[in-house]
């Protein structure tokens, strides 16, 4: 770790010594068109992806935590794409079922919108990858589900004699005695998005195309790194990396003992 | 009327439908059938409602499979799940392999890693875990609060440094970079998971064979091991999996095509076939996922519960 803060300061090609060069790596990231875009990328990836992840999760949750007869098998099929959404197999799925007449393409030409699949259109590529992190929500609802589960039934009993509706017990019930899991999902999730890269690899070819729409920070940072052999830029942007997501962990951190309730001690 | 019958229809059910009651009047057991045929629509509008989820969800792992039957030409623009003919050349093409390279060289790659890093995991993982939670060694709380840090840091810091490790000892084209730190407990997230577990075990049983006259390695060996056995059955299940599924270690240090683990074997094969040979794609991606789906058949019970209760991501 230390070695790689020390290269970050050097320009490094892993056949000549690393030379000293300052700060120059950090200021050239910030010139770097590459970079930018590779940030904006992974940032909407990270806003826009983790909450409608964190979403399904939790109201796939709540739809099975009724006593019902096959609650476990329900539950172990839901989560089986988290296992496997991550491998190549499910990217190769995802780059074929998205392309120009591929199935989507297809099903959105009967529908009348307009010809082309996702995997080749800048703007859509955002949705297809965010849409294959959707698919992952098993890992968080069996969670939530767990988390469900520890709410004592005698406060929605008590809450329904007071006469509270359904969205009122979620609200004023679930989500507060659920804010602890919430939480530690929502760290996960986020940590986890920031190091997308095998899908992105994948179904872009490895150049992060078209257009640089699945650019993903991780991708670049490889590209830089192990393709032009940018060493010393490859560690600037990894310490770039550490430095953010360390300030955002450290945000919810900070900002959880405002929402975050903790039932007695135990946790 | 309708609340008051909830209970007894309950009751009645736990007890098996259909036992004769004693002296119900003809008008309460047609209330009571008629409540219980409407609990009995709302149960079926539930299931009916996860299970439309459950297609929608399962559909992308079905169209995968359904298309490695499929000739290439009807994966793309034919919206039929079901093959209209079915083949298996898409297996043939996927089991000739890439380069004169047999699929089974990859698949042998894939094994011997996932194998080895499970040994590795299981044995750095509980000796390390018995010293953090059993011995009290000077400077434990600093070490273990630097190995829950890394477990925070993005994995995407070490990489370079690491490479160049690994390249500077000729280590590159080997096993060695994806295994080592394997066995050398490198894996924090095992190393939490094995200590927050052993934490939970009673002390008194170490306590009653140090008097005994056990020393830390008969101690770790016959007593931590055993009552280890359901953290060190999970921490298995996912060091397996993930060694599977690991696609950028193999990237970096495996670049001899006879030493290529599955996922790498499969980008190239995609990278290589013309983009309409889908066909092949599918039969091999199917390939490569089935023992990570027969692991998670055989021990959805241990995965589940290692995801609920340590967060461990698939």
């Amino acid at each position: 770790m230390l070695a790689s803060l020390y290269l970050a300061f050097t320009d490094y090609n892993l056949f000549r010594d690393p030379q000293w060069i300052g700060l120059e790596n950090f200021q050239r990231l910030f010139d770097d068109p590459r970079f930018i875009q590779s940030s904006k990328v992974t940032a909407i990836y990270v806003l826009v992806g983790t909450p409608v992840k964190l979403v399904a999760a939790l109201a796939v949750a709540m739809l099975l935590n009724v006593a019902s007869r096959g609650q476990g098998a329900y539950r172990s099929i839901f989560y089986a794409p988290s296992l496997i959404g991550a491998s190549v197999s499910i990217a190769i799925v995802w780059k074929a079922m998205f392309s120009d007449d591929g199935i989507v393409d297809t099903v959105q030409q009967f529908f009348g919108f307009g010809p082309g699949g996702w995997v080749g259109d800048p703007s859509m590529t955002m949705p297809m990858m965010i849409l294959l992190a959707v698919w992952q929500f098993g890992a968080p609802m069996v969670i939530f589900l767990a988390g469900l589960k520890q709410v004592p039934a005698e406060l929605y009993e008590a809450a329904s004699v007071d006469g509270a509706g359904p969205v009122r017990k979620f609200l004023r019930i679930t989500l507060p005695m659920l804010s602890p899991v919430i939480f530690f999902n929502l760290l996960l999730e986020t940590i986890n998005a920031f190091q997308v890269f095998s899908s992105a690899f994948i179904i872009s070819g490895g150049t992060g195309g078209p257009a640089g729409s699945t650019l993903f920070y991780t991708l670049y940072l490889y590209i830089k790194g192990f393709t032009d052999f940018q060493m010393g830029y490859a560690s600037a942007m990894a310490w770039v990396l550490v430095v953010v997501v360390g300030i955002i962990t450290a945000i919810f951190f900070k900002t959880s003992k405002t929402w975050v309730h903790y039932s007695g001690e135990a946790k | 009327m309708s609340t008051v019958s909830e209970t007894p229809t309950l009751t009645t059910e736990a007890r098996g439908a259909g036992h004769p009651t004693d002296d119900r009047t003809e008008q309460q057991s047609t209330a009571r059938r008629s409540a219980r045929t409407r609990r009995a629509g709302k149960r079926l509008v539930y299931h009916l409602a996860v299970l439309a989820l459950v297609v929608v969800i399962l559909y992308p792992a079905v169209w995968m499979l359904m298309s490695s039957f499929k000739p290439s030409s009807d994966i793309i623009g034919n919206i039929n799940v079901i093959p209209e003919t079915w083949t298996f050349d898409n297996y043939t093409k996927a089991f000739g392999g890439i380069a004169g390279i047999s699929f089974w060289t990859f698949f042998k790659n894939s094994l011997i890693l996932a194998v080895a890093s499970v040994v590795g995991v299981v044995l750095s993982a509980t000796v390390s875990a018995y010293a953090f939670a059993r011995i009290d060694f000077p400077g434990r709380g600093v070490f273990f609060a630097i190995m829950i840090g890394t477990l925070l840091l993005p994995f995407h810091v070490v990489i370079i440094p690491q490479y160049i490790i690994f390249n500077n000892l000729g280590l590159v084209n080997s096993f060695w970079p994806l295994l080592l730190g394997k066995f050398l407990a490198a894996e924090a997230f095992f190393v939490f998971l094995m200590v927050q577990f052993m934490r939970n075990l009673p002390r008194e049983l170490d306590e009653a064979a140090r008097i005994d006259g056990a020393g830390h390695v008969r101690i770790f060996r016959s007593i931590m091991l055993p009552l280890m056995r359901p953290a060190i059955i999970t921490s298995s299940i996912f060091a397996f999996i993930w060694s599977w599924n690991d696609f950028l270690g193999p990237l970096l240090y495996l670049k001899q095509p006879d030493l290529y683990s599955l996922p790498i074997a499969l980008r190239i094969y995609v990278d290589q076939t013309s983009v309409s040979d889908y066909g092949a794609q599918m039969a091999m991606a199917v390939l490569a996922l089935i023992p990570v789906l027969l692991f998670f058949i055989a021990f959805q019970r241990y995965i589940v519960a290692g995801v609920a209760t340590q967060g461990l991501k698939g």
